[in-house]
């Protein structure tokens, strides 16, 4: 593996995700788990934390807690402990949070990446399920704070890896990779805006071939362009103490997006011991092999394994085939279209082309595109059957993209087909080797630019709907 | 209609049912025997709520879709929650406290047709062996009212002995139901761990708590706790997922074919808890047991010779690890109670200081001022025995022992059928006499703590009268799910004796 140092020193990196849960109801109560709904409506009694109320687990957390599990080839803990975090702030109702500690659901496990050219491999150490906490508010009202529950109670996976990335570029390719696989298999929304996958990055930094450096950890990056710039500042920070004599102290830092900086919230010497034990209200958390398997049989086709296909089945090379399971819509729209115009490295072609390009340009994500795959199909046999050219074809697009429509006729309104007729296309050629006696004379004297110049003379004058095909051959012949 | 305060709930129920009297008329006559408070046994009593629902039951049994204990009166431990009625767990840290729902076990017991009387007082949050933990003031015994009720059912048990309802719910954690029965010479019964649901039961310690029925016969308790038990998945994790049983079912069966093939019950004494038994081979034990009263002793040795008398047959069975229980107990139930009791910090519910710097001193001294000391002492062990560093050393430990206690339980079970013994070393002792000193009263725990730690069923029943003319109980245990056996070894022994029916001069 080849580090990158940074002023000498290697970056160390490890992560720790809280992937919200895309479950209906809340970890251990009934209340729903929507976003953005006024405070403390979607909070009940278990979650309230009221006397007598007990925990009764989802197993809808369990079972994409499952799932993350087989995508990752994570061992599923037949036998898992929910244990009790103990400490005391206004918005966590019971005075504990019910996580697990000693023996989590998930364990072990890799993501596969790509950093540029370089497939990486990041280990994992273990993802367990826990509850979040609600939310202070400490804004409009007056002198007090506000504690809304809402969040009180909702499922999350904390997915932890071991710290194997070697910089701020490898530490968001795995980052953009997990989010990737969570929304495929759908147990997250990825909705990072909202909170429903958050990264902390553990850094430190180290001389080559040295032992690990003490780390601090920015919590709570929740966009990957912060992510990329708090590390690097952290980074760049730690270097500077280390170079300037002063030792790095192990804390938790928050990362300002306005000033670019992190700065530390706690170290270490105020670290609460949280008593964590086995919570009495829970008995473990049993996954016999017959469950497992059911989820197994139950799990949507894993990117890696739908790109491995496609290039099978499709013959599209493997950047090809990678690229378009960068999400499930995207997949499904090549495979649709694919099959339907039966051309699937033109499909492949213009979805990673025109197609992700239009969407960039209007910031829309796959599942909006209203451009159908029946369309875009048409669109594709028009062009393979020379009826137009792929210039031709952008404008059909185009229309496509603002109006809809029919393909034939989109053509034909606006006149965009091919000439293929030879003889009205001899006599364009004929015209244009006329007028342009120089570069016929250039062209036989060996330069073959000249020759390019004829083709764009010749589709100028036929208003680009002769066949550039045709016209190369029938040059060719006449020029011969 | 004076003398319906002495009938049983198996009475009541066939009174009711046979339409003798109504259900108006039992819950007039009990409200009635409540003015002044008697023993200070309630802490939340409205008329209206109980004659509303005496009403409902009327109309019920007229409509002939009465339950089974369709108006017969009862009155819970003011741990269990209910929407009715303020709920404080003894504390003052909840007064005035009202739950949004019904602990399961209310529910399911008003479902039954059972009429709620009252809230009862105990200990604060279930925590002591002589009700003089409570916020709201110490309960008297009606056998003397100089003395404790027991505990941390001390209402439940006072209530109940002074017929001031037939019967009451309590909960056991430690001893919790069985200490004051015996102490207050009722029946109680503590189902095995995840009978009875856990919703709605203001936690103390999770693993141990269970809650069961008091009255003043097996019979009763039979009847009550079958229409408390059955699952309860979709609210408590630990609900055991067991259909819910007629307890009663073998009530009647003679102990000469009471045993596990049909043949002759086998009473295992554990060797060590009576001076009977004390022989050369328990010596080893026995020095760590603290030995029972001379009367009481002999009163329990009484119990069990009438057992064998029935045709029962004893044996000495071995458990070596009782006097362990007392520090695993405390470990564990301290570790559970210092989390459970968390969620009380002023914020959401519960007590809250009028004053306070900031948030920091908002939790302090809304917690100083809402818990007694006895609570706050259990938080203080608890936090102390799951701290970074000590968790090995106490907590991990202590579940270990924990396993080891409930497997002696199983090597004894495989030589006998049901386990007899005492519930207390001792009668009940006078108010204040321990008040100052916790760890005698934990030592005096050491007969019911074991079979807490297993999870088992256990009970107590009343055989007679020790020193100071005070009752006396003696304890069965039994295996898992073997409450029918207890039930029914018990009222063999309550047909044949009439110490069940001894009231104190309190009740006339």
């Amino acid at each position: 593996m080849s580090a990158k140092l940074v002023q000498g020193y290697e970056v160390v990196i490890g992560f720790e995700t809280h992937a919200q849960l895309s479950t209906q109801s809340k970890i251990f109560s009934r209340a729903p788990t929507a976003f953005g709904a006024e405070p403390n409506t979607q909070a009940c009694a278990v979650d309230l934390a009221l006397p007598g109320t007990l925990p009764v687990m989802n197993l809808g957390a369990v079972e994409r807690a499952i799932e993350l599990g087989l995508a990752l080839g994570s061992h599923i803990a037949e036998r898992s402990i929910f244990a009790r975090k103990n400490y005391f702030y206004p918005d966590l109702p019971k005075g504990y949070q019910i996580s697990q500690f000693e023996i989590p659901v998930v364990q072990g496990g890799e993501v596969i990446f790509m950093l540029g050219d370089e497939k990486k491999t990041v280990r994992l150490v273990r993802a367990h399920l826990e509850e979040d906490a609600g939310k202070s508010l400490h804004e409009d009202f007056i002198g007090q704070s506000g504690i809304d529950l809402n969040r009180a109670g909702t499922p999350l996976l904390e997915i932890v890896t071991e710290p194997d990335m070697r910089s701020s570029d490898e530490a968001v390719a795995y980052a953009k990779k997990l989010h990737e696989i969570v929304t495929w298999i759908g147990i997250c929304d990825g909705n990072m805006q909202e909170g429903s996958f958050r990264c902390d990055a553990n850094v430190s930094v180290r001389k080559p071939g040295a032992a690990l450096g003490t780390r601090r950890e920015i919590k709570n990056l929740n966009s990957f362009k912060f992510m990329q710039q708090a590390i690097d500042y952290e980074v760049r920070w730690q270097i500077e103490e280390i170079e300037e004599g002063r030792e790095i102290q192990q804390a938790t830092v928050l990362f300002n997006p306005d000033t670019g900086e992190t700065r530390a919230m706690r170290t270490k010497e105020d670290a609460a011991d949280y008593r964590y034990f086995p919570d009495p209200d829970l008995p473990p958390l049993v996954i016999g092999r017959d469950w497992v398997e059911r989820v197994r049989s139950e799990m949507v086709e894993l990117p890696w394994v739908m790109a491995a296909r496609f290039v099978r089945d499709y013959g599209l090379p493997e950047y090809d085939a990678a690229t378009l399971t960068q999400s499930m819509a995207m997949a499904a729209y090549f495979e649709e279209t694919a099959k339907a115009c039966g051309q699937p490295k033109l499909a492949s072609n213009w979805i990673m082309g025109e197609v992700s390009r239009r969407l960039n340009s209007s910031d829309m994500a796959f599942a909006r595109l209203l451009v159908t795959t029946t369309q875009l199909a048409a669109l594709i046999g028009r062009i393979a059957d020379g009826t137009i050219s792929n210039n031709a074809a952008k404008q059909v697009f185009d229309a496509l993209w603002s109006d809809g429509g029919d393909v034939d006729a989109i053509i034909e309104a606006k006149g965009l087909k091919q000439m293929n007729d030879s003889s009205a296309l001899e006599a364009i050629i004929d015209d244009v080797l006329a007028a342009n006696a120089k570069n016929v004379e250039e062209y036989k004297a060996g330069n073959v630019k000249a020759f390019n110049a004829l083709v764009g003379q010749a589709m100028k004058a036929s208003k680009g709907k002769a066949n550039p095909a045709q016209v190369n051959e029938l040059l060719k012949n006449k020029l011969s | 209609m004076d003398e319906l305060h002495k009938h049983s709930v198996a009475e009541l129920a066939a009174l009711l049912k046979s339409k003798k009297v109504s259900a108006v008329e039992v819950a007039t006559r009990f409200l009635a025997r409540l003015g002044g408070n008697p023993h200070n046994a309630f802490l939340d009593i409205n008329s209206e709520v109980t004659l509303a629902q005496a009403r409902e039951s009327d109309a019920k049994l007229a409509a002939g879709t009465a339950g089974p204990l369709e108006g017969v009166p009862i009155a819970h431990k003011d741990v269990f929650v209910t929407k009715d009625l303020a709920t404080t767990a003894g504390s003052r840290m909840l007064s005035g406290y009202r739950s949004p729902f019904d602990a399961t076990v209310v529910a399911r017991l008003r479902q039954a047709g059972m009429v709620t009387l009252g809230k009862l007082n105990c200990d604060e949050f279930a925590m002591g062996s002589a009700n003089e933990n409570s916020a709201y003031g110490a309960v008297s015994n009606p056998w003397n009212t100089a003395h404790v009720p027991g505990g941390s059912s001390g209402g439940s048990a006072a209530a109940v002995a002074a017929r001031l309802t037939p019967a009451a719910t309590g909960t056991d954690t430690g001893g919790s139901i069985r200490q004051p029965a015996a102490f207050c010479g009722i029946t109680g019964i503590k189902p095995t761990y995840g009978r009875a649901s856990r919703y709605g039961m203001v936690a103390y310690a999770s693993s141990l708590d269970q809650a069961g029925p008091m009255a003043r016969s097996a019979e009763d308790c039979a009847l009550l706790l079958s229409a408390m038990c059955g699952p309860d998945l979709d609210r408590d994790s630990t609900s055991l997922d067991v259909v819910a049983e007629d307890f009663s079912r073998d009530l009647l069966r003679p102990l000469a074919r009471a045993g596990k093939d049909g043949g002759a019950l086998k009473i295992g004494v554990p060797r060590g808890w009576l001076s009977e038994l004390r022989d050369d081979v328990s010596a080893q034990f026995s020095d760590q047991l603290q030995s029972v009263s001379p009367l009481a002793d002999m009163r329990i040795m009484s119990g069990v010779q009438e057992l064998m008398r029935q045709g029962a047959k004893l044996i000495e069975i071995d458990l070596p690890n009782t006097a362990l229980a007392i520090p695993v107990y405390y470990i564990v139930a301290c570790a559970e109670a210092s989390s459970n009791l968390s969620r009380f910090d002023g914020v959401k519910f519960g007590h809250r200081a009028a004053d306070f710097a900031d948030l920091t001193d908002m939790y302090k001294k809304s917690r100083a001022e809402g818990f007694g000391q006895e609570v706050k002492r259990r938080i203080m062990t608890g936090a102390y025995v799951l701290s970074h560093g000590y968790y090995d050393a106490y907590y991990l430990q202590a579940q270990k022992i924990r396993r080891m206690i409930a497997d002696d339980f199983q090597s004894a079970f495989a030589q006998c059928d049901v386990i007899a013994g005492p519930v207390a070393p001792t009668t009940a002792w006078k108010l204040g006499d321990k008040a100052d000193d916790p760890v005698a009263s934990y030592l005096a725990d050491i007969f019911t703590l074991p079979a807490s730690l297993a999870g088992l069923p256990c009970m107590s029943l009343p055989v007679g009268l020790g020193e100071g003319g005070m009752p006396v109980g003696l304890q069965l245990i039994g295996n898992y799910l073997q409450e029918a056996k207890l039930l029914n070894v018990a009222h063999q022994y309550q047909l044949a004796t009439a110490h069940h029916q001894q009231q104190p001069g309190a009740a006339a």
